[in-house]
């Protein structure tokens, strides 16, 4: 039977019988549907991509005001346009780590202060230049210019100077470092010719597509680049399309009516409605986001680690997960940080719902009357529910909560990192020492928990500095293991990144770093017959 | 034509333009409120004192308000509208495309809506208070009860998603042969015709009924015309005044205020390029966006105003 099943297989890669009918044949052959589907996307993935068609996609965040200046890049679709027609040195693995793209090797010196990038020879714009390392400079020197107003400009602070260097450009760091890879791996840092220094929104990069339509907020199109240096990889589609697509139920329906093969941002709410319909895959990868309950540390009653203790006992996470994200998420444990960062210690203890435990570190707190808590729409899609639901678990420890509902007009400006007790959202970073660094710092300006701990500080740059991994590793442990014991944030869950794909779209790799497999979709998938 | 009527004419325009020149100070005044400056606006939170004098002095932010309204008036009479802050892109040329889309679906969907809503209201006073009259009415009124989103997620659930004859995305753009064009509007223009049809449609009703109440009506009645020669040839021309100020006063709703369609169909026009750049605070294009819309309101209302002069004959035929 499972030879008969191999061979129908290998017929749908080869594009001789349909999907359709080799589902049908596995069910009479008595195979449940989805050892069929697994067994039919191994097949295909053997068989390789298939090259041609157009590959489109409808996705949410595109506005009139985009610009192709990669400094500027801000919201989605010039995030996902970006990475077609543009390349940085590295990239985030979706396993974690880097995966090299301009950039051959990146190694470092001892003290992880001077690093030196070796450029890869042979890879061109789409101008018919080749890279050369003056070009990777003068890109960094754009976007660490104030002037540019790049969105890279804090990742780039930390660097002193840039030089090439033969093949190579070297950079000397302020202090050390052991994630600068990491920091290339920003989505704004597309290596432009001369840095883009002549004309920032030309478009021109090294990545698979050139750039043929750019109507910002409307479309934005592609043609593959005949000279793309690693055509087996990506760029299958002859031309890739992004449809600006804001309102969530034209997407739906775009997606359902053959118009786009993609579309990012399925709302939770109807996720379980749609993966029933023939054709739609939902691509669910949990990431690094996550929507935290923030408590100011230094300001009463928060002050109180047996009160902040209470409150983190009484936040019921696996009902909210259900309840709010429908199960597309996981559970959070009070820390910033989860297994989709590399050199996470899996091996922490998971906080869980404990109204009685609740109830004696609230008591032992000595704190009376209710408390106060901000939310608002904005904070993330459904907080205003995930409020009303931790009023609830609190109640049953005794602990009186009273919702406030904040316009989200002026949220992130007048309540977020101003009041002390509120909802909030973190896209997360590409590694711990970035999410720690911006948030969790005594001296940084987004600090929306007001942890400042001297010797929080010096874990945070103890680790950032170590180059040896298995040392960093337990550096991070500690850190974790602190933040969710007196830390001032609750985290009930980590959010994943919902998307989803029509008929015939094969070759996505689920990526934590970022939605739409960290916006490489258009480029490493293809269109199966 | 005679002098009056010329003269009627030529006053309207005139006042007009006097309107919009009121309304272009109004639009520059208010824009000069809003809190915090332009370069402000544009540097953002990298701004030091030093880039923030540099760009006033490039902007000519320096200048007394009144130069500044003067040179904006100047480039504006030229087809000058300057460059968006946010994108560096020219304004007159990305308003031309967004302005000609936008005018496109509007005239699709006046093409049907108007005389259909004219002909429905015809025949409702035809069949007045009879079963016809009331089936029109209940349906318009429903139709135009149900918000926009809901009627625009019916059409693209049936037409887009069901039997997949439409397309529910509607982007067009310059090299969009006219025929796909017209494919591609036929949803939005579907879903804007049933949001304004009733207004037109009671509106109709309601005029000819009133005239259907004087004596020459009955007079025409004893002579034994029939019921739907009086309305066409007797009632209709005397209510064309009051008709005329609705169809123009929805004309204006669907180039200045189908924001909400053009966000579900994903169409190109002006309403969602104006929100973008409200939300960008780019002052430049909420200006030429919002002295656009003022045209285009008072323009159709001068069209209005001057049908009904050229629609009565005591003005037409003077003694």
């Amino acid at each position: 039977m499972s030879n008969e099943l191999d061979y129908l297989s290998r017929r749908v890669a080869a594009g001789k019988l349909s999907r359709r009918d080799f589902l049908g044949r596995a069910a009479a052959l008595g195979v449940a549907a989805t050892v069929a589907n697994s067994l039919l996307s191994n097949a295909v993935r053997a068989a390789g991509p298939v090259k041609g068609g157009t590959l489109k996609a409808g996705l949410q965040g595109g506005e009139s005001t985009n610009s192709l200046d990669p400094a500027t890049f801000l919201s989605q679709v010039p995030f996902a346009f970006g990475k077609c027609w543009g390349e940085t040195l590295v990239e985030l693995a979706p396993g974690g780590g880097v995966e090299y793209l301009i950039a051959e090797e990146i190694g470092s010196s001892d003290d992880a202060k001077t690093w030196t990038m070796k450029i890869r020879k042979g890879v061109q714009f789409h101008n018919g230049k080749e890279v050369t390392p003056d070009d990777v400079v003068a890109t960094l020197k754009r976007h660490s210019d104030e002037k540019s107003k790049s969105g890279a400009l804090g990742v780039l602070k930390s660097i002193d100077t840039i030089k090439a260097d033969g093949g190579n450009v070297v950079v000397t760091l302020k202090d050390p470092n052991a994630d600068m890879p990491y920091l290339m791996a920003d989505y704004h840092l597309i290596i432009q010719p001369n840095g883009g220094m002549d004309k920032p929104d030309a478009g021109i990069g090294t990545g698979p597509y050139k750039v043929t339509t750019n109507q910002p907020g409307v479309k934005h199109g592609g043609e593959r680049f005949a000279n793309y240096w690693q055509a087996d990889k990506y760029g299958h589609a002859d031309q890739v399309e992004i449809v600006v697509v804001n309102d969530p139920t034209a997407r739906m329906a775009a997606l359902q009516g053959g118009q786009v093969n993609m579309i990012n941002r399925v709302e939770p709410k109807i996720v379980d409605l749609v993966k029933r319909l023939p054709g739609v895959t939902i691509r669910a990868a949990s990431g690094r986001g996550f929507y935290p309950f923030n408590m100011f540390c230094d300001t009463a009653p928060f002050d109180n680690n047996d009160l902040r203790m209470a409150l983190k006992l009484a936040m019921d996470r696996e009902e909210m997960l259900t309840k709010i994200l429908r199960g597309y998420g996981e559970v959070g444990n009070d820390m910033p940080v989860n297994k989709a960062y590399p050199l996470f210690a899996g091996d922490f203890e998971q906080r869980k719902f404990d109204p009685e435990k609740a109830a004696a570190a609230y008591k032992k707190s000595g704190h009376s009357g209710s408390i106060l808590l901000r939310t608002s729409d904005v904070a993330f899609p459904g907080a205003v529910d995930a409020a009303q639901l931790y009023q609830q678990s609190c109640a049953k420890a005794g602990i009186k909560i009273e919702i406030k509902r904040e316009p989200g007009d002026g949220y992130w400006t007048e309540v977020w990192n101003k009041q002390p007790f509120s909802l909030s959202y973190w896209g997360g970073r590409p590694t711990q020492d970035q999410m720690y660094s911006t948030a969790y710092l005594s001296t940084a300006d987004w600090n929306d928990t007001r942890w400042k701990r001297p010797d929080f500080d010096k874990m945070v740059l103890a680790a950032r500095g170590e180059l040896d991994e298995a040392k960093r590793k337990k550096i991070y442990r500690d850190m974790g293991e602190i933040m969710r014991d007196e830390g001032g944030l609750i985290v009930p869950f980590f959010n994943q990144f919902v998307d989803a794909t029509g008929k015939g779209v094969e070759g996505w790799v689920d990526n934590p770093a970022q939605e739409l497999s960290n916006g490489h979709a258009l480029i490493e998938c293809w269109l199966q017959a | 034509m005679s002098s009056p009527i010329l003269r009627l004419v030529a006053q309207r325009v005139l006042l007009g333009l006097v309107l919009l020149l009121a309304v272009s100070v109004l639009i520059f005044a208010g824009t000069q409120i809003l809190p915090g400056d332009v370069a402000q606006a544009i540097l953002g939170q990298s701004a030091t004192p030093e880039a923030l004098a540099n760009l006033r002095e490039q902007l000519g932010l320096n200048d007394p308000a009144w130069l500044r309204y003067v040179h904006w008036l100047w480039g504006i009479l030229h087809g000058d509208f300057g460059t968006a802050q946010s994108s560096g892109l020219d304004i007159a040329t990305s308003i031309g495309t967004r302005l000609k889309n936008t005018l496109f679906l509007a005239t699709c969907a006046a093409v049907v809506a108007v005389p259909l809503a004219i002909v429905l209201g015809l025949i409702a006073v035809r069949y007045r208070n009879g079963f016809v009259d009331k089936l029109i009415s209940g349906l318009a009124l429903a139709s135009t009860s149900f918000p926009e989103f809901f009627i625009g997620y019916v059409l693209i659930f049936v037409f887009a998603v069901h039997w997949q004859i439409f397309p529910s995305i509607s982007t067009v753009d310059d090299s969009t042969p006219f025929l796909e064009r017209l494919q591609a509007v036929v949803l939005p223009a579907t879903a804007l015709t049933l949001v304004v049809l009733a207004h037109m449609m009671r509106m109709t009703r309601a005029a000819i009924l009133n005239v259907m109440q004087s004596a020459y009506i009955e007079t025409a009645e004893l002579k034994g015309l029939k019921a739907f020669d009086i309305i066409r040839k007797h009632a209709f021309p005397n209510a064309i005044a009051p008709v005329v100020n609705v169809v123009m006063l929805n004309l204006a709703y669907l180039i200045v205020g189908v924001v909400v369609v053009e966000v579900i169909f994903v169409y190109p026009g002006m309403g969602q390029y104006l929100v973008d750049h409200v939300a960008k605070r780019d002052v430049p294009v909420v200006q030429a966006v919002g002295l656009i819309f003022a045209a285009v309101y008072i323009t159709l209302n001068i069209v209005a105003d001057i049908a009904a002069i050229v629609a009565n004959p005591r003005l037409r035929h003077p003694k």
